[in-house]
């Protein structure tokens, strides 16, 4: 007999290697209590969570847990099924009309999570005679898309507007193309000059989708996204979201414009064959998306936390992924795994949570700590943050000599 | 215009040099993943190259299917010989 799981063993071999290090194991923390959208307890001590993607800190808002309560008590506490087969709930047309109303679209459609929005989007929108452009960098969600799909996918390096015109030029006349884009790069927190790739797009008549799940709440006059910030309401055909960062909750989201868009709740199978968000979740969602729109305060609390993170680590002497903070993702360079690895542990030592990041998550060779910040982290919290990264970075120094 | 296999093979190898690491010796039989040992991650670089170099689109679909160097030179033909 074959062993299917031995296909894993040089990844096991390199975890148990690193679990034998005494390290903190990077994939096994656990939250034993969350106190805030900043605090929770790990391993019986309090720590500053920098790495849960809690943008606009809604996890713990009052409405948005009235009206998860509200909702447990009157639809009870899951759907048990499909939208298209055991019904759909008011509250489901609840979190679909508040999109609608965030977005300015026409039509929305909600999924059980983000990834599952892209996977249903991606492999239904393009079929075997069409064309997929997608970034190199690209999240797992949307290859997984590619993957399930039918479509001649193409990827075109990242961020590179040459090179996808170019890629564009070389699809056969008459083919069907989709233009797969995101608003924020989530590993590095880069933000893509949609406007020039959109422009190329449109000139070789192709539609476009944008993954905006890093930028809802927070680009944009409306928080809609970086396509918003740049201009491109009539030009994006699909804009893609999720619930579980800004949002607070989980789901995920597709919007459009498009008059026949809501087709796709019929031929989309991560939409009709899996069960759809419980009621709490829907409810929850919505009051926290009707939060969302006008949240300008907490929309600048976020910024400047994020512009003073990055100036601190930067001036700490930390190498940043980014030249200038450019999205709510502050990520730090590391030279290697191993240092990688030591840092991230040091950190969770010093009682700050963060993100480590290493190929194929991150591009080749780049091994990153990411932090995302919250709107309910205060200056003072990024000056102690910083203070920490500089105390962990000291007694990595101390362990190596 | 069509071109010849023995070109496309021997611009293949100069191609996967640099990516190399083990400098494996290379043949129409080496096999991409078991021989020079590549990750998915340096699959994807080579390949952006290889577009470059002779102006096709590989689908990244095709890829699974192609396991040696000779595949490739086999596919590259194909797909300039189909543009």
């Amino acid at each position: 007999m074959t062993d299917l799981l031995s296909k894993f063993d040089s990844i096991r071999a390199e975890y148990a290697f690193l679990k034998g290090t005494g390290l903190s194991d990077p994939f096994g923390v656990v939250m034993e209590q969350v106190l805030s959208p900043t605090r929770a307890i790990i391993g019986g001590r309090e720590t500053i969570l920098v790495g849960t993607y809690n943008y606009m800190g809604m996890t713990f808002d009052p409405d948005v847990i009235a009206a998860g309560k509200a909702a447990m008590d009157s639809f009870g506490a899951g759907s048990t099924g499909s939208r298209v087969l055991n019904g759909t709930f008011a509250t489901h047309i609840g979190v679909e009309q508040a999109l609608k109303d965030f977005y300015g679209t026409a039509s929305a459609i909600v999924f059980s999570t983000g990834y599952q929005a892209n996977l249903g989007m991606v492999s239904t929108l393009a079929g075997k005679d069409d064309v997929i452009l997608l970034d190199a960098d690209s999240h797992a969600s949307i290859y997984d898309g590619c993957k399930l799909g039918t479509a001649e996918v193409v990827r075109f390096r990242h961020n590179d507007i040459a090179d996808l015109e170019k890629r564009l030029k070389r699809v056969p006349e008459g083919k069907g193309k989709l233009v797969i884009l995101e608003g924020v790069y989530s590993m590095l927190g880069d933000v893509a000059p949609l406007r020039e790739l959109v422009a190329v797009a449109k000139a070789a008549d192709a539609m476009v989708m944008v993954d905006e799940a890093h930028a809802m709440g927070f680009f944009g006059p409306n928080g809609r996204g970086v396509y918003e910030e740049q201009g491109l309401e009539d030009q994006v055909d699909f804009v893609v979201g999720t619930f579980s960062k800004s949002v607070g909750t989980v789901g995920g989201f597709a919007v459009s414009n498009h008059p026949h868009f809501e087709i796709l709740r019929l031929v989309c199978n991560p939409y009709r064959f899996t069960a759809s968000l419980p009621p709490v979740v829907a409810a929850s969602a919505e009051a926290s998306i009707r939060r969302l729109m006008g949240a300008t305060a907490k929309r600048e609390r976020l910024w400047a936390a994020s512009r003073a993170l990055h100036a601190s680590l930067q001036g700490a002497g930390f190498r940043m992924a980014t030249d200038r903070p450019e999205s709510a993702i502050i990520a730090v360079l590391m030279p290697s795994q191993e240092a990688c690895v030591r840092m991230w542990s040091a950190l969770l030592d010093e009682g700050i949570y963060c993100n480590l990041s290493r190929p194929p998550a991150t591009p080749k060779g780049i091994y990153l700590l990411r932090c995302s910040l919250s709107s309910e982290h205060s200056l003072a919290d990024v000056a102690e943050i910083t203070r920490r990264f500089v105390a962990a970075r000291a007694r990595v120094t101390a362990e190596a000599a | 215009m069509a071109l010849s296999r023995d070109a496309v093979l021997a611009r293949l190898f100069e191609l996967i040099q640099p990516f190399n690491a083990k400098a494996i010796p290379l043949a129409e039989g080496t096999r991409f993943a078991d021989d020079l040992e590549f990750d998915s991650l340096t699959v994807m670089d080579l390949v952006a190259n290889m577009e470059d170099e002779w102006d096709i689109n590989v689908p990244l679909n095709m890829l699974p299917d192609l396991e040696t160097v000779g595949q490739v030179a086999d596919a590259i033909v194909k797909l300039k010989a189909g543009a």
